[in-house]
């Protein structure tokens, strides 16, 4: 017998959005997060534009020592975690704390709790040797990236397996399917899965400078994140996390929990082609895609929606927009897809799970958020991309894709079960 | 659910690459791990003068250039050199060459502690020092966790399910538990396993602020594991490469002979962790330790009792406190001494993401030649852990299978058994 996982709660901290229906409210709308950078003076660097989260660790309940001991990242990814809690109305008293898991993905982990504590140990960079009579008792902590999975396990109080998964920008879909995979191999009735990033810091900001990844369109701060756009002109960084409760069904169906969504395939390969290169032909994210169906047992006719990785770099939206049409044939002309990233930039590792978290508000709303700032067609990208304005559709089964350095490629196919359906 | 009867038959360890302390290769770093030769020693990797911490496991003479493709040197960290050197060594050993493998059904898993830790010391004393222009393209691709899995996919043209695990020193464990889900659900070679290097003022410093790291400069007194008076445990660098395959598809390729099999996993989460106690959390009193508990689910896994597992590889923190926990969870599974355990990493340090692949690697040397290595450096155990600690010298045994406990900061837990060939 196989068990399934499903969602049964969503928490989300996103530029302009802390909470799940703000979040809802700003990708319905349409209305973009992006802007200038106030994180950091920017003024030296090629982009100095992000999407933002306006975060008040305070009035987001974190008590003092949680704010002094977390970074940024860590903040977001607890913050998330208790809403997706409290959405999900679980008893957690009354759950076994070994069937609890959590599995927690981030591409760049706690680099800028690491980074500002490394300014003052190293001076602003003076001192090689950096003075350890300036280490703070958590700054073990910001070096591991695992920390972050570790503060979620602590504020659910897991003691199942604990996972934090890093693959780079594919790392929220990836982290959600290990998630979906404890479930159903029986290793954990409930799984906290998610991912945060928190990556708008100099360090950050300047290794995608170096590369021209990101976009430099600082004029138009507001309108800068262009996927698919034939003026789309690199990425715009974002930030933010996406916890949700993932439970197997049947615990879900015996508690009558609110099911959003069933995670019902993942597929995941790797173009070993070029650290930050992608092929124009697409075939591995096509892959991906097709295995992920196949996983689900569904035909590319049942796709209804395809969120988009839609970074709004040139290689990439054309890459994807091959695959899609690689591995779905005529239906990827005939089904919405679109870029949140329009809206709340690309928060790296946290991004997928933010997507995964939309999908699943899309499927119970049966509203496909738009690709904002999109104007120009671009003839290589030839897909209904959803421009501009949400809209209303009926939605069964919706996919998600991501792509990130290292070459990985990620598919994820989510469908409304028979009780949300009714 | 016994590895046996699953399709594709038992997951197997047809490959491995050690790149470690003790030695560049995996003969060398065996016969330093019997002779209790110790990789440890003064810091060479910069100038630790004036640090609480002196002493660290390095990889003596680990020289990239000409072992690792001379385009991708300064693209990646020492940590990822050092795992590109054991994995090629770890294909070579186990006569797989991956151009004649379906490029889908390779795939590679690795656990990373903390990433490109120095590379990333010098890019950010460049953006501090001179401006954000001055920082390197690498840095992109050099310093993030999936560094190393994205370059041994690249190199050698591995292109299924990849995956990277962040779980501190438990971390490696679990990538060995994911390259076996893979295995299992269409994966017919997986690359798994993983390195750490961490050994630049910032890596160490950083460590330091934890308050685990052993303080002595002597590295023969300064990383003794379940000692009464241990006082931490000493950073190393370095790790192990594992090939893992079904047996169907090893047998497919010709090759029946491997070095054992990964035959049962678990992991859990242990929220009373010290750095939980240093935040002034206690401990429920009489509470079952969670790794109690990991250890039998891992023993479940595999299809066997307490009485089967024939040695421990331990976690072997080297602090009293949790040293105790350690000894209290192996006494309530197997009884006071109902078991050998031992802890050779006393000779190499703690590798972080290396760390617990070094230990299933010698795990299967020690199943191979039926040899329970030493902990070299430990005289005796407190003798209220009640262990049958194997110290002064080897002990040989005859040997079926072995029990890696691992524990990474913060409260991760994870067991693994690998069973003789």
């Amino acid at each position: 017998m196989t068990r399934r996982a499903v969602i049964t709660g969503i928490g989300v901290v996103a530029p302009a959005a802390v909470g799940r229906e703000a979040f809802w409210d700003l990708l319905s709308s349409g209305r973009t997060a992006t802007r200038p950078i106030s994180l950091f003076d920017a003024s030296a660097f090629r982009s100095r534009i992000a999407a933002e989260v306006d975060f008040d660790a305070v009035a987001a309940g974190l008590s003092p020592q949680e704010i002094r001991r977390m970074d940024r990242a860590g903040q977001f990814a607890v913050v998330s975690a208790r809403e997706a809690l409290a959405d999900s109305g679980l008893d957690i008293g009354g759950v076994d704390p070994g069937r609890l898991s959590v599995s927690l993905g981030s591409a760049v982990g706690c680099t800028t709790g690491l980074e500002e504590e490394y300014r003052v140990l190293s001076d602003d960079g003076r001192l090689h040797h950096v003075d350890h009579r300036y280490g703070v008792p958590h700054l073990y902590g910001h070096m591991v990236p695992s920390t972050l999975a570790v503060e979620v396990a602590r504020t659910a109080g897991a003691e199942g397996p604990v996972a934090l998964v890093s693959t780079g920008c594919t790392s929220g879909i990836d982290a959600v399917a290990h998630g979906a995979q404890l479930i159903e191999e029986g290793s954990a009735d409930i799984v906290l899965a998610g991912a945060t990033d928190a990556p708008i810091s100099p360090i950050t900001s300047a290794c995608f400078d170096a590369i021209k990844a990101t976009s430099p369109n600082n004029d138009e701060a507001g309108h800068a994140s262009r996927p698919f756009d034939a003026r789309r002109d690199g990425f715009v960084l974002g930030e933010g996390a996406a916890v949700m409760v993932l439970e197997s069904e049947e615990s879900a169906l015996a508690r009558g929990a609110r099911i959003y969504a069933e995670v019902s395939g993942f597929a995941n390969r790797s173009n070993a082609y070029h650290m930050t290169g992608l092929k124009p032909d697409g075939r591995e994210m096509a892959e991906a895609i097709s295995l992920a169906l196949d996983r689900a047992r569904l035909d590319p006719s049942a796709v209804d929606y395809i969120n988009a990785h839609g970074s709004g770099t040139k290689q990439n939206d054309r890459h994807e927009t091959a695959a899609f049409k690689r591995s779905l044939g005529a239906r990827a002309h005939e089904v919405p897809v679109s870029s949140i990233k329009s809206m709340i930039g690309h928060s790296l590792g946290a991004i997928g799970s933010l997507e995964i978290a939309a999908c699943a508000l899309a499927l119970q709303r049966q509203v496909v958020p738009p690709t904002a700032n999109l104007h120009h067609r671009d003839p290589e990208c030839d897909l209904d991309y959803v421009p501009l304005v949400a809209r209303d559709h009926v939605m069964d089964t919706v996919l998600t894709v991501g792509s990130g350095f290292g070459g990985f490629q990620s598919a994820m196919v989510l469908t409304r079960t028979l009780q949300e359906a009714a | 659910m016994s590895t046996v009867d699953r399709p594709g038959g038992r997951i197997l360890v047809t490959g491995l690459g050690i790149v470690a302390p003790t030695g560049p290769t995996v003969e060398d770093h065996w016969q330093a791990v019997l002779a209790g030769k110790s990789g440890l020693g003064r810091i060479t990797a910069f100038d630790p003068t004036g640090y609480p911490v002196t002493v660290a496991g390095e990889v003596a003479g680990f020289e990239a250039r000409g072992r690792v493709p001379g385009r991708v040197v300064p693209q990646t960290d020492r940590w990822t050199h050092l795992a590109l050197v054991a994995t090629d060594a770890a294909l070579a050993d186990a006569g797989a060459d991956p151009a004649e493998l379906d490029e889908y059904e390779m795939a590679v898993v690795t656990s990373s502690s903390s990433g490109g830790t120095a590379f990333g010391q010098n890019e950010m004393e460049n953006l501090y020092r001179q401006g954000p222009s001055w920082v390197g393209a690498y840095q992109s691709i050099a310093w993030f966790y999936a560094a190393t899995t994205g370059q041994i996919s690249i190199r050698h043209g591995m292109r299924g399910p990849c995956g990277v695990v962040c779980a501190e020193q438990a971390g490696g464990l679990d990538a060995i538990a994911q390259a076996r889900r893979l295995l299992r659900t269409g994966s017919r070679l997986v690359v798994t396993g993983g390195t750490d290097s961490s050994l630049c003022p910032y890596g160490v410093v950083a460590q330091l602020a934890d308050g685990r790291l052993s303080t002595l400069d002597d590295p023969a007194r300064a990383y003794t594991p379940f000692a009464t008076d241990a006082p931490g445990h000493v950073p190393g660098e370095g790790g192990a490469i594992l090939v893992t395959e079904t047996e169907e598809a090893a047998r497919a390729r010709g090759r029946t002979r491997s070095w054992g099999a990964v035959e049962g996993w678990a992991a859990g989460f242990d929220p009373y962790d010290d750095a939980a106690r240093t935040e002034g959390r206690t401990e429920a009193p009489n509470r079952p330790p969670v790794l109690a508990g990991v250890i039998r689910r891992a023993l479940a896994d595999a299809g066997l009792a307490p009485r089967d597992v024939d040695v421990v590889f331990a976690d072997g923190a080297g602090t009293p406190e949790r040293d105790a926990d350690e000894a209290r969870a192996l006494a309530e599974v197997f009884g006071p001494r109902g078991v050998p355990v031992t802890a050779p990493k006393s000779l190499t340090g703690r590798l972080y993401g290396g760390g617990a692949p070094l230990d299933v690697a010698t795990a299967l040397l020690a199943l191979r030649d039926g040899i329970v290595p030493h902990t070299a450096g430990t005289a005796r155990p407190d003798p209220d852990y009640a262990l049958d600690l194997v110290v002064d010298r080897p002990r040989e045994l005859p040997l079926r299978h072995a029990l890696v406990v691992a524990r990474g900061h913060g409260g991760f837990v994870s067991a693994l058994v690998v069973g003789s060939a």
